[in-house]
């Protein structure tokens, strides 16, 4: 009896202990978020203010600075959007056409030195955006394509292509190989039968791969911030910037843009949340 | 007459081997070229001058150098290991979760999906030493007086820094391992019960060898980024409190883009290269031999 007692009050220990734990680690997570959240509708005063004001006032007046055209200090907040927007999904239309077909051939063919490829290809994406900014800097500037979409977009589509290629070829491996055969003995070529029968099956994964592509290059700051000039290319990392003058900070209007930049990226990592998992893994373990 | 046609995959895999080398390969080539010669950004001349090994001498005599590049590898140590270990911590904690657990994991996600650069603004918001979130609390709640100079003193700034990394990277290896709890079969781990196994000696025995390639898979994704660091440093401190922050990324972005030698940043890029790439090398390694040990060769 008393030994069921105990043991009943260390498992309910346990169990407040887990608890306590877990809302720890999830406060953690989610409170910087939520502070930016919350001081984008504070108005400046109240975020200067020392001592601190602990009971929030609500204000849109960042908001409307920054969708009012110019924006608060002349930030144009609108052409940076559209410049992210134009730039990530194009470059993400062609990194994925041509990631797609290679992870195709990495998951369909045998061929010698395959394992090589791979690694090569994968240790390209290792090189870090700051070492290869300095000579795409130069080499750009030569060609003239700086301070343009195009020579962003060209340098995300080498960017995202590596890791595209790895996560469709795990969810191209994941489909049986008997089904483009079938197609094929059923009088399709192999062209049909991939964009017919294999295509349709992957097509959750290949978003996610899409998905997970776009917010490489929506994220991206240390290219961007060297090979964009002006309004004409600079995306929205790049702008964050803008907010920043020598010493002082426009917080607020900082982050009303930080939401801006969160809710597309929030918004698609829910839809595909799940299939970025599994083809992270299979990707990686079955490779 | 017939001319030798090539090979299928290969000209599947023909537009990515060309992007990558028109971008990448040939821009890197270039600046391995760069890299010995004296090439300022203002004298377009200097780019023929060749210095022979002159600027990786200078490098390697360089004491802002060396300091730099231990402070990368500390770094990148603390932060790894950390990661890992919280993100194997919470994954445990929300496996056991019942209730409500996919609305967790999607919580959980949340870091991953900011740009680093935000992370960094987001961060030097809440440890600015007069507005912020943290000094706030911390002289509100009265454990200290004066507000503590978080990113003005060099080993707060440090340690703000890791903070960020940390809080950006952790969920990474918490979805990942996961993911891993998730497959585990339950067989072996009843088994192991039945035969008088502690917890503890099931999670060494089991959990732990059958997580391993999810935790390199996890370790391999993140070694191709580790250079992200980069984006936070430079918006929370851009290196300072008088180079206490200062790695070997922003080291380089320095030479230059503001000191516009480009032969010597060339020269340090590559050595950051060469660290990337032997940390994605190792962890690639790591990854498919513990796949071999786990029969997972496909």
């Amino acid at each position: 009896m008393d030994l069921t007692l105990s043991h009943r009050n260390r498992k309910r220990g346990l169990k407040a202990l887990h608890f306590t734990a877990l809302f720890l680690v999830m406060s953690v997570i989610c409170i910087p978020g939520l502070w930016i959240v919350l001081n984008s509708f504070r108005p400046t005063i109240e975020i200067m203010a020392k001592p601190p004001i602990w009971s929030p006032s609500f204000t849109l007046d960042h908001y409307r600075a920054m969708f009012g055209g110019a924006g608060e200090g002349g930030v144009p907040v609108f052409k940076y959007f559209r410049n992210s927007m134009i730039i990530s999904i194009t470059s993400t239309a062609i990194a994925m056409l041509i990631g797609m077909s290679g992870g195709y051939a990495f998951a369909r063919y045998r061929f010698k030195g395959k394992n090589g490829y791979f690694v090569g290809l994968m240790l390209f994406r290792a090189v870090p955006g700051v070492a290869l900014s300095l000579p795409l800097f130069i080499v750009f500037a030569r060609v003239g394509i700086i301070d343009t979409h195009f020579g962003l977009i060209l340098a995300y589509v080498a960017m995202n292509v590596p890791f595209t290629v790895w996560l469709t070829d795990g969810f191209f491996r994941q489909i049986p190989k008997e089904l483009h055969e079938a197609a094929e003995i059923d009088g399709c070529t192999r062209w049909q039968a991939f964009w017919r029968v294999e295509f349709p099956v992957a097509r959750s994964g290949v978003a996610s791969a899409a998905i997970f592509a776009f917010l490489t290059s929506w994220n991206e700051f240390a290219l961007a911030s060297q090979l964009t000039r002006s309004v004409n290319s600079k995306t929205m990392p790049v702008g964050l910037l803008d907010f920043t003058a020598e010493f002082t900070i426009n917080w607020g209007g900082m982050c009303a843009l930080a939401v801006l930049m969160i809710i597309p990226a929030l918004v698609l990592t829910f839809l595909v949340q799940k299939h970025l998992i599994a083809g992270l893994t299979f990707g990686g373990v079955k490779g | 007459m017939t001319r030798r046609r090539l090979p299928e995959w290969f000209l599947l895999l023909l537009p990515a081997i060309i992007v990558i080398a028109a971008v990448v390969l040939i821009p890197l080539i270039f600046s391995f070229y760069s890299s010995f010669t004296p090439y300022k950004l203002t004298r377009p001349s200097t780019l023929w001058k060749w210095v022979g090994t002159y600027n990786y001498e200078k490098i390697l005599s360089d004491v802002k150098f060396w300091a730099a590049f231990g402070r990368t590898i500390l770094f990148l140590t603390i932060a790894l290991n950390l990661e890992l270990m919280l993100g194997l911590g919470i994954a445990l904690l929300v496996n056991k979760v019942t209730w409500g657990q996919r609305g967790i994991r999607t919580m959980l996600m949340f870091p991953m999906m900011f740009s680093p650069i935000l992370v960094g603004f987001q961060f030097k918001f809440i440890f600015n030493d007069n507005i912020g979130l943290v000094n706030n609390i911390i002289q509100s709640v009265g454990f200290a007086d004066v507000a503590l100079p978080w990113l003005v003193d060099g080993k707060l700034a440090m340690f703000s820094i890791l903070f960020a990394e940390i809080w950006m990277s952790t969920s990474v290896f918490a979805i990942l391992i996961l993911a891993g709890l998730f497959a585990i079969p339950r067989d072996p781990l009843e088994a192991a019960k039945v035969d008088g196994c502690t917890p503890w000696q099931s999670f060494r025995h089991i959990t732990l060898p059958f997580l391993m390639p999810f935790i390199f898979i996890a370790m391999t994704i993140r070694s191709l980024d580790v250079a992200r660091a980069y984006d936070i440093v430079q918006i929370m401190t851009g290196g300072g409190p008088a180079r206490r922050t200062e790695l070997l990324w922003t080291l380089m972005s320095r030479t230059g883009y503001v000191d516009a030698r480009m032969g010597l940043a060339n020269a340090m890029g590559y050595v950051s290269i060469l660290l990337s790439i032997l940390f994605t090398i190792y962890f690639f390694h790591k990854l498919s031999a513990a796949r071999a040990e786990l029969g997972m060769t496909g």
